[in-house]
């Protein structure tokens, strides 16, 4: 019965980390920039639904109120930095590097600030009745807020991909990762459709955040985790792939609670553990589009 | 297309270009030999004057800026040369830490014998890791060397050897009498120092660092030259990841202990990345530069706590952006402290040069 309530509690964790990585692979598979500020911002989120929750705001105006400010905020980080940092690394052949610096330059920077703003001290976002509130299945009980998570990741990650898929944005998103001198061509401009898909990762991100901080005990630090849990389940799930994603938080989130199961104190190694073994058995991901060129989340 | 061209030019002849003298290549020059001897002067200062005149607590905290040189230099390695950004090299400043205390305090090496032989360690750790991350290209690297850093940070924890969440303290200096042995890390920092420069220098220069040179440029390129690139950017990796090692066993030397927390803290790759960005990427003054600046930052701002690294954060940000050579990149060319470029002079006085044939 334990280790069917850990595998129940993994697959709801899963929709966390999902939520989580959904806007690092849409920012990796639009631009190939990968932002390494993508933690520590969704802790920012987090912090920022806070303070509002603690002037008395109700949490879901906090979330309506956080969710946009992400996208506006990603829209000016995306116009004032990682489109320069692009530009500077088309010009040189060593080419990823200025935009991943600069976004680490960031991650060390904010984390810094927020540890000066709010201090080490873990918080948690209070929920009051949801943050114990279970659904009795059986004899498992099933918490309401990480099966909200879950479903909110998986109509997040549907919503995108109906986005990219039926859209004229997202065809044009498309059309710009493909090839964006192309695109340039037929009248798209790449630097706004850039900031665009950044501003929709940072509102996924924002949400993602908020989640992470209702459910866990958060500090400035905690970006670093959020940050290698969303990688690793993009890569499990396999590059460019949304629903991969999906499937890639189920398998990170199974690892971690299976492994917390064996031993308590080795439930993220666990995780870790099992990314390095996707790596070695399969490389790219568990689940891989057909074609070659598999960047775009389609 | 039938008439035969005559292999060697001779005067008079039409197909022939006027002969020019071949061109005089000379390396370093008059800039070179100033700053080579304003460094050599730096390090006298340093091993001679500095130790006897300041207090020990600055010696400590010299030591620490030897070992971001080290630091700074050897992920320039990685990153400036072999065009691989590792965010997980505090994996083995943590290993070498951790190497150097049970090495002098279980096995009973001397420190100094202890610290050269975590850095092979780091070096014998790295090889069979490469296979993994080198799987990895670009920003997933990046994420990817960290993700192997956590990993060495939770299996160092769950041995009950090395001491668990709370870490080690070295015990193999007690007894020993603090000006002597502050005297000794410092100076064996330095020299160590000195030695990693140098070789890292000797390395760029040589065929390999070449060979490393093109690769960063493109890889494919160098691969269809005869470039051996995998091999090249393992060792990039193996020696880089030795001086990582190297500099968290001085670290550890210095501080007298380690534990976990700190000794894997992504923090020491965000030293890294610093010194090389805001220095100079890709050049051998540039970690030696932002080394200095890091910590004089360190030093001024640390009674604010972390306020340094908000400042520093903003500052990598604005160097990638507006001034992508760094530092030293605004400066190089004036003068330099490696003669490390290559100057072509005509090879005559007043010799025209002609368009080359041939080529």
């Amino acid at each position: 019965m334990d280790w069917l309530n850990a595998g129940v509690q993994g697959v709801l964790l899963g929709g966390q980390y999902a939520l989580l990585a959904c806007g690092l692979s849409l920012i990796f598979g639009v631009m190939r920039i990968v932002n390494l500020a993508h933690g520590v911002l969704a802790v920012l989120a987090a912090y920022l639904s806070l303070v509002l929750v603690q002037q008395g705001l109700p949490l879901w105006l906090a979330i309506v109120v956080v969710v946009p400010v992400f996208a506006a905020l990603g829209y000016a980080v995306q116009r004032g930095l990682f489109n320069p940092a692009l530009a500077q690394a088309r010009g040189r052949t060593s080419g990823e590097l200025a935009p991943l610096l600069v976004s680490f330059g960031v991650a060390v920077a904010l984390t810094n600030l927020l540890q000066e703003v709010f201090s080490a001290d873990t918080r948690k976002i209070p929920t009051g009745e949801l943050a114990s509130a279970g659904l009795p299945l059986g004899q498992l009980s099933i918490g309401v807020l990480p099966l909200i998570t879950l479903i909110v990741a998986a109509v997040v990650i549907a919503g995108v991909q109906l986005f990219l898929a039926r859209t004229a944005t997202g065809r044009a998103m498309r059309a710009v990762a493909d090839d964006a001198g192309a695109a340039a061509m037929v009248g798209v401009d790449p630097k706004h459709m850039y900031a665009v898909a950044t501003a929709l990762a940072f509102a996924t991100l924002a949400l993602a955040g908020v989640f992470v901080g209702m459910s866990t005990q958060f500090s400035p630090g905690h970006g670093d985790l959020v940050l290698l849990f969303a990688f690793e389940v993009v890569i499990i799930g396999g590059l460019g792939s949304l629903w991969g994603t999906l499937a890639g938080g189920v398998v990170l989130g199974l690892a971690q609670t299976i492994g917390a199961q064996i031993d308590p104190q080795s439930g993220v190694l666990a995780g870790h553990i099992v990314f390095l073994a996707v790596l070695v058995v399969r490389p790219g991901g568990l689940i891989t589009r057909g074609t070659t060129s598999g960047s775009v989340p389609a | 297309m039938s008439e035969a061209v005559p292999p060697t030019g001779t005067p008079g002849s039409p197909h022939t270009a006027p002969i020019v003298p071949a061109p005089v290549v000379s390396r370093g020059g008059r800039g070179s030999l100033v700053g080579g001897g304003v460094l050599l002067l730096v390090v006298v200062l340093l091993a001679g004057v500095v130790p006897y005149v300041v207090t020990l607590g600055a010696l400590s905290s010299l030591v620490m800026l030897f070992a971001l040189v080290i630091l700074g230099t050897t992920w320039n390695l990685l990153a400036g040369y072999g065009g691989m950004v590792s965010v997980g090299q505090q994996a083995y400043v943590g290993v070498g830490g951790y190497a150097l205390i049970q090495l002098a305090d279980a096995v009973g090496a001397p420190p100094w014998a202890a610290v050269l032989a975590a850095g092979l360690i780091g070096a014998a750790i790295a090889l069979p890791t490469s296979y993994l991350v080198f799987r990895l290209a670009g920003g997933y690297f990046a994420i990817g060397t960290w993700v192997v850093a956590e990993v060495f940070r939770l299996v160092t924890m769950q041995i009950d050897g090395l001491g668990g969440g709370s870490g080690l303290s070295l015990s193999a200096f007690r007894g020993t009498d603090p000006v002597e042995r502050v005297a000794f890390v410092y100076w064996f920092a330095l020299a160590l120092m000195v030695a990693v420069v140098l070789g890292t220098y000797l390395l760029m220069g040589s065929r390999v660092g070449l060979g490393l040179t093109a690769i960063r440029d493109d890889r494919v390129a160098a691969s269809s030259l005869g470039v051996a690139v995998d091999r090249g950017r393992r060792l990039v990796y193996v020696a880089g990841s030795a001086g990582a090692a190297l500099a968290g066993a001085l670290i550890a030397l210095s501080t007298l202990g380690v534990t976990p927390g700190s000794i894997y803290s992504v923090n020491w790759t965000a030293a890294m990345i610093f010194v090389v960005v805001v220095g100079g990427i890709g050049t051998i003054e540039g970690p030696l530069v932002g080394a200095v600046l890091y910590w004089v930052l360190q030093q001024a701002l640390a009674p604010l706590g972390t306020w340094y690294l908000v400042v520093l954060g903003a500052v990598a940000v604005a160097v990638v952006l507006l001034a992508p050579r760094g530092l030293w990149g605004l400066l190089a060319g004036r003068f330099q402290l490696f003669p490390t470029t290559y100057r072509a002079h005509p090879g005559a006085v007043g010799a025209m040069v002609a368009p080359k044939t041939g080529r």
